[in-house]
């Protein structure tokens, strides 16, 4: 059985479709890349596969349940429970440490535990940035503490919308590695991107143009 | 790390690391809980200090004998322990005797002295108060009918079988009297009754008339409210032979209707204060939310619940509520001596109560202040807000 399955889901906002009749399956343990211009649907997707948004018609299957019935409270925990999410713009609350940053997706997971947390950091490379706060950490630097808080609660798909979309390209490399380093771990990856460079170390990407598939590459030189 | 822990964690660095914006609303707590707290302690002390204030509007209690008799000293010592000492401001027994003066028939009080200028401490005295035996205060209106100076020796005269009635018939009745030589110390001046007196001191009354332990009235000044006073009155009236107290009505009734609009007014005001409190911590309460939508938003997507939210913010506003209480109850304490000593020349006792009093006040304002405001982070839309929406 696939994890994620999206059969024939569109998003409609009055006379717009921000997707339209998209159906798309997504293996356990997957890298998938979905590319797109501006305007194509890809965040409406990420919304919705982010249990963030609700499908206006077909059916989302995450891990055997149709999330698009659910009601918002359940979304939330099945989000709280399944998904691990990377941001463009980091989004760490800027008066927690590092530390905390990672703490914080535990607590409302379930029980935080600073060591686990710290273990998580240095997963990534920041150990001994632990106790410093976003503002004292550079953009390549909060993002990898995004990715750990991420991964902290060993979520069923990791969900990274633009993740290198405000990095220079030695810590677009650095992020890139850990999503490799992910992949061999079995973790399945969806990374919305508009940068081929890092949709083509995908496994797979998916182009979407006006809310449709118009494109499906599969990465042949794939490296396991 | 227990979660409670973690939720510590978050709300304390949420306010250490987050000052400016939460210096505004503890400043608006604190501000609101010192003015809460200083007013709540005029408005408990007002009535003693108004009551001290009053009390030199003269006597507001007097003892009677309740048989139409006279008052002797034992009963009346025994009345007058019923009121408690530190609300007892001022004691005067009196006793009243005809008298002649050149042979005119006039009218003598014995008092104690001392205890006479606390309870009526309007008295104006032209030259001293009686220090001592054979000195004698002399009411301005007999001063003038007499023609009597500060410092001028005058006889008093009691006729111990029958006082007469008549200044012809002092002159033509063979009379059994005594006689006594008095300094006149002082003129007083009161614009009542007591300028037709001659006061003399227990002492020499007892002297003149050979007649001790005997009393018409005693006059009192009490620290008290009108409720008070009237309890005191009842039980003084039931427990102690031969005594009926009174309320001296002009006096408690005006102190009564002043302090009760003072005390009204005070309220009224630390309602006001309350509510200004509360509009100005919701305003700052509303900013925050506002400007911590996105932080929100993330936490929403990270997985908390709607409760998880509120429990944050509000915890984040209790915890200003409860510092903010506790800055206030110290800030009040500061504000309400200030006051005192401002109008009513008399500092106040720091009451304890009030702390914890101020501090569940503040923290319950707070917490209704946050709740609208609180109420609107949960509708935060996560999709939106992480999309800078």
């Amino acid at each position: 059985m696939s994890l994620l399955e999206l059969k024939n889901v569109s998003k409609i906002y009055g006379p717009l479709k921000a997707l339209d009749n998209v159906s798309l399956t997504v293996e356990n343990g997957e890298w998938l890349a979905i590319m797109g211009p501006s305007g194509s649907g890809k965040s409406t997707m990420m919304n919705i596969i982010g249990c963030m948004d609700k499908p206006s018609l077909g059916e989302v299957i995450l891990d055997g349940v149709d999330i698009s019935k659910e009601s918002s409270k359940k979304l939330t925990e099945i989000r709280r429970d399944k998904i691990g999410l990377i941001f463009q713009q980091f989004h760490l609350v800027n008066y927690l440490t590092a530390v905390e940053n990672v703490m914080v997706s535990q607590y409302y997971h379930s029980m935080p535990d600073e060591k686990e947390a710290l273990e998580a950091l240095e997963r990534v490379g920041l150990k001994d940035r632990a106790k410093h706060l976003p503002s004292q950490l550079s953009g390549g630097e909060q993002q990898r503490v995004c990715i750990a808080r991420a991964l902290i609660n060993h979520p069923e798909i990791v969900l990274a919308d633009e993740p290198t979309g405000n990095l220079d390209e030695a810590n677009e490399n650095i992020v890139i590695d850990l999503f490799r380093q992910l992949h061999r771990e079995g973790t399945t990856l969806i990374v919305v991107t508009h940068d081929p460079e890092v949709a083509e170390v995908a496994q797979r990407t998916v182009v979407l143009e006006h809310g449709r598939p118009v494109k499906e590459i599969i990465n042949e030189s794939f490296e396991e | 790390m227990k979660k409670k822990k973690m939720f510590l964690r978050m709300i304390t660095a949420s306010l250490l690391r987050r000052r400016s914006r939460m210096l505004v609303a503890l400043l608006a707590i604190a501000v609101g809980a010192t003015i809460l707290s200083g007013l709540v302690t005029i408005y408990d002390d007002v009535p003693r200090q108004m009551g001290e204030q009053f009390r030199s509007y003269g006597a507001n209690m007097i003892f009677m004998p309740s048989n139409g008799g006279e008052l002797s000293g034992d009963s009346l010592q025994q009345a007058k322990n019923r009121i408690a000492e530190k609300q007892l401001v001022g004691y005067a027994p009196y006793r009243y005797e005809n008298i002649t003066v050149n042979e005119r028939p006039m009218m003598a009080a014995a008092t104690d002295f001392d205890g006479a200028a606390k309870t009526s401490p309007y008295w104006r005295v032209d030259g001293a108060w009686p220090s001592g035996v054979g000195e004698a205060l002399v009411g301005k209106e007999t001063a003038q009918t007499l023609a009597l100076n500060v410092g001028d020796e005058v006889t008093l005269t009691y006729d111990l079988d029958k006082t007469p009635a008549t200044a012809d018939e002092a002159a033509n009745t063979e009379r059994n009297q005594n006689s006594a030589a008095f300094h006149v110390a002082g003129i007083l001046d009161t614009g009542g009754n007591e300028e037709k007196y001659f006061f003399i001191s227990i002492e020499d009354m007892e002297a003149l008339t050979g007649k001790a332990d005997c009393f018409d009235m005693a006059e009192l000044s009490v620290t008290a409210s009108q409720n008070e006073l009237k309890t005191y009155a009842d039980d003084i009236s039931q427990h102690t032979d031969g005594v009926s107290a009174r309320l001296v009505k002009r006096v408690t009734q005006s102190e009564n209707t002043v302090l009760s609009k003072l005390q009204a007014l005070v309220l009224l005001v630390t309602v006001i204060v309350l509510l200004l409190t509360m509009i100005c911590v919701a305003t700052t309460m509303m900013a925050v939310v506002t400007e911590r939508r996105k932080e929100v938003g993330l936490r929403k997507a990270l997985g908390a619940s709607n409760k998880s939210i509120i429990v944050e913010f509000m915890g984040e506003g209790l915890l200003l509520g409860g510092i903010g209480g506790l800055l206030g109850s110290v800030f009040g304490f500061i504000f309400a001596q200030a006051v005192s000593m401002n109008v009513f020349n008399s500092s106040i006792q720091f009451r304890w109560l009030l702390i914890p009093v101020t501090v569940v006040v503040s923290v319950l304002v707070t917490g209704l202040s946050c709740l609208l405001p609180v109420r609107s982070a949960t509708d935060v839309d996560p999709a939106l807000v992480l999309k800078g929406e």
